[in-house]
């Protein structure tokens, strides 16, 4: 940990979130960077699809995450996927409200997964034995994560700086901080899995707000028909306005 | 207390490619046919439409056409010194559930297995001599050769519309198609499928280090085609979403659109769905089957009696269905004696990463499940195996299965896995990376095996099924050879970074591999080493038939959809022909 950690909490707050969020979205174009924003095609649909400025644009409403819980989520989303040059971040994208409901969902209250005991310690091979459900495990896990670094630096994840968050990111990333209820590793993982899962979803479930995500990689999205393609754009780029599931219905 | 229903004439148990085989077969016995599905019904419209079907969250992540584990899973440990705990998540294997099992969401490679992959013991020892067979490994033959099932596997690529080229048309070898495969009667059905660009590279640098590249055989069809029972497919889109969903088009062949509605014509048939069977009861003396007992959706229990029951059941369900009803005798690993649960195998996915320069784009999102160009130079029996050090093989191809990012978001190892370093590392490399990939024989072990959970029980108060498996050398060095040959193919197609990994791991439930598990009631002369007989039909319970790939001694280097349909049609010739006029055991010994 650096020492600015010593200075007055950097609070990033949902102000500052609404203030990046609404500097792309709200005008109708994501904050792509340059590479992206120069695609007239993606310019173009929003422009003629969207308003200028859309006014029913929201405070995300968690269904499941708490004030602290939403904080901790949206710092760390940020910190997985930051926006910069090369893209747009997860933060942005809506990631965060994406774990949120993903969590509120049959997934996250583990209605797929065999929740009876007797629970006992297995090997990594045999996988999952906790009797957490993934929305118990991760709000466990914020918990833990949140107390360990009020103990040690008095403030909680999202109130670090952005140096110091990437820090404390890695260290649960390495196993260099042990947390008293949720294992580590599988609390990290979690909280990995479904950011990129929010990242690169498709827009229906919240995140990846205007397919920015598959736009950065070159993924067309959903619903092309390719059998007239495949030969003739074989070793040529292939880009064209990602359809996902909402744009096709 | 159960309710117990009229009898019926059949039961089958499982609706996927071998039920669903059987049950239109069957239909012109005119004989009464129940069969049972744990999950509920499937049909194109309205499960499968697009786009909401093109969801890779809801169905590639969140497996929604997937066993769901709440209700039964299994219990795994890596050696039978371990305790065994459950499989909580999904990972490894994905066992289908609803109508149609797996085969509404399987990629469609649709694969004959060579004359050696019938009989790899006797071909084994006919070459090498019995001292190379390791001790502890149970190699066994198919009781039926390829030629026997020939007429079946012709008849299967017919009804799925395969689209593939022949390397071995009557005996003449063809360039172009798979030379090593065994003769075949007839041509594909239809032509291959397009080729992606890094197809075109691996042909041409398998030809180079002179291999013998060819299509893979694919139930994605190249173009519409009507089937010899009259059913449509549709022309395959290249949307590069088949494994592990629905087809919108129809054009990767399933049972929930091919043989099952066929078998729904015939008035004497009727699917029970959401019901899950939890027994085959037997008479006092051990030797008939009289009725299935199982679970409606609302968890009522209904008693079936039937003449006939044929468990068609994914592998796992098969094998706990047979311990659970003591059918056969369990198989003890500490002795190699008793039949069910032995021989349980697997298949192994390796290969490497080939990293190609910046400009080179593989649109990877263009594809199809079973769109892959393939060597079997490496593969069945082709290897020497007394100068490789193992015996079996692996099947070698580069193929284009999907683009879908959740999935599919490549970077070079030593790029971080997140940050603005990962993103940048994700910008770079998800066009120009691909695979040239190697899909491993497992031969069967005396210490790979399956068994009842003493501790763990399923949602409905069973005892779980238990699997103990680990690689084993033999199949470790498979994996070292292919993955030097795919690395040496990847070279010679231009890749500027081949990445590897060299580890010797134990074998982990967690991350997806393949749903390619075999055995456990496996198929067999002997009664000793085999629980049913030729005709798959259990020694002890004549009234009971197995079908499936828990019949398959081993597992070889490529897919067993095409085996298990072709074992399906001639089950049904076997009752029809044979049985079901005098029901009595079909093999004496």
């Amino acid at each position: 940990m650096s020492k600015e950690n010593d200075a007055e909490p950097k609070i990033v707050n949902r102000r500052a979130w609404l203030k990046l969020f609404g500097a792309g979205a709200a005008s109708g174009v994501l904050p792509l960077g340059s590479a992206a924003a120069e695609d007239s095609a993606v310019a173009g649909h929003h422009a003629t699809h969207a308003p200028a400025v859309p006014v029913d644009e929201q405070v995300p409403v968690y269904e499941f995450l708490n004030g602290d819980e939403a904080a901790f989520v949206e710092a760390a989303v940020d910190t997985l996927i930051p926006a910069d040059d090369v893209g747009p971040g997860a933060l942005e994208l809506g990631v965060a409200v994406f774990i949120d409901r993903q969590l509120n969902s049959g997934y996250g209250r583990g209605d797929r997964m065999y929740l009876q005991g007797p629970f006992m310690e297995g090997t990594p091979e045999q996988g999952y034995q906790l009797r957490m459900t993934p929305s118990e495990l991760f709000r466990n896990g914020i918990l833990d994560v949140n107390a360990y670094l009020r103990a040690k630096y008095k403030r909680p994840f999202d109130a670090l700086t952005n140096e110091d968050r990437i820090a404390v990111m890695t260290q649960l990333e390495t196993g260099q901080i042990e947390l008293p209820t949720v294992p580590t590793a599988i609390f990290f993982n979690l909280l990995y899995d479904l950011t990129m899962q929010g990242f690169f979803a498709d827009p229906l479930y919240g995140g990846n707000k205007g397919k920015a995500s598959w736009k950065m990689i070159g993924f067309p999205g959903i619903g092309a028909m390719y059998a007239d393609k495949i030969e003739a754009w074989r070793n040529k780029k292939y880009m064209t306005e990602p359809m996902s599931i909402q744009d096709l219905l | 207390m159960a309710t117990k229903l009229k009898p019926v004439d059949i039961a089958i148990v499982g609706l996927g490619w071998a039920g669903g085989i059987l049950a239109k077969e069957l239909a012109s016995t005119g004989l009464k046919i129940v069969a049972f599905e744990r999950g509920g019904p499937r049909a194109t419209n309205p499960d499968f439409m697009a786009p909401q079907v093109h969801d890779e969250l809801r169905y590639s992540r969140r497996h929604e056409l997937i066993q769901n584990l709440r209700k039964e899973t299994l219990t795994f440990r890596n050696d039978p010194s371990q305790r065994a705990l459950p499989m909580r998540q999904l990972g490894s294997f994905l066992p289908g559930e609803g109508v149609g099992g797996a085969g509404t969401h399987w990629s469609g490679l649709h694969w004959r297995w060579t004359e050696w992959e019938h009989k790899m013991y006797s071909g084994t020892v006919a070459k090498y001599g019995k001292s190379i067979i390791p001790a502890d490994m149970n190699l066994q033959d198919f009781p039926v050769d390829y030629h026997e099932l020939e007429p079946y596997y012709d008849k299967f690529e017919k009804v799925c519309g395969t689209s593939g080229k022949a390397g071995n048309l009557q005996g003449k070898k063809i360039e172009g198609g798979n030379i090593f495969e065994a003769p075949r009667a007839s041509e594909f059905p239809n032509p291959p499928l397009t080729q992606s660009h890094n197809m075109v590279l691996f042909e041409k640098a398998a030809r180079n280090l002179g291999y013998h590249p060819f299509p893979v055989p694919a139930s994605n069809a190249s173009r519409p085609y009507t089937n010899p029972d009259g059913v449509a497919l549709g022309q395959c889109h290249y949307c590069g979403m088949c494994t592990a969903y629905g087809c919108e088009a129809n054009a990767k062949a399933s049972p929930h659109f091919t043989v099952i509605p066929l078998a729904y014509k015939n008035p004497n048939f009727e699917a029970r769905t959401n019901a899950y069977v939890m027994k085959v009861n037997l008479d006092s003396r051990r030797k008939r089957a009289v009725s299935v007992t199982y679970l409606d959706a609302g968890g009522r229990e209904f008693e079936q009696p039937a003449d006939l029951v044929i468990l068609a059941a994914y592998v796992f369900g098969n094998v706990h269905l047979m311990l659970h009803s003591k059918i056969g005798k369990p198989y003890d690993f500490k002795r190699n004696t008793g039949v069910v649960g032995r021989n349980y195998s697997y298949q192994s996915m390796g290969g490497v990463g080939a990293l190609f320069p910046k400009g080179t784009y593989f649109n990877p999102f263009m594809g199809s499940g079973a769109l892959g160009t393939w060597i079997d130079d490496f593969n069945s029996d082709n290897p020497d195996f007394a100068k490789v050090g193992f015996i079996g093989g692996g099947g070698i191809s580069s193929g284009s299965n999907s683009g879908a990012p959740i999935a599919r978001h490549p970077v070079p190892p030593g790029s971080p896995r997140w940050g603005a370093g990962w993103k940048k590392a994700v910008v770079e490399t998800y066009h120009r990376m691909t695979a040239v990939g190697n899909q491993g024989s497992v031969m069967s072990y005396r210490q790979n095996y399956l068994d009842l959970d003493p501790t763990y029980t399923d949602s409905f108060g069973r005892p779980m099924l238990r699997l103990t498996f680990d690689w084993q050398e033999n199949e470790f060095r498979q994996m070292e050879y292919a993955r030097g040959i795919c690395a040496s193919i990847a070279k010679e197609m231009g890749a500027e970074q081949v990445l590897s990994r060299r580890e010797r791991g134990r074998y982990s439930i967690v991350p997806y591999q393949t749903t390619h598990n075999t055995g456990g009631t496996v198929f067999g002369d002997d009664p000793r080493t085999s629980a049913v007989n030729k005709y798959l039909q259990c020694w002890d319970v004549s009234n009971v038939f197995v079908v499936g790939s828990s019949v398959f001694p081993q597992n070889a280097g490529r897919n067993p959809t095409g085996p298990v349909g072709a074992l399906a049609y001639r089950l049904a010739d076997t009752l029809k022909d044979q049985y079901l006029k005098r029901p009595e055991r079909l093999v004496t010994v």
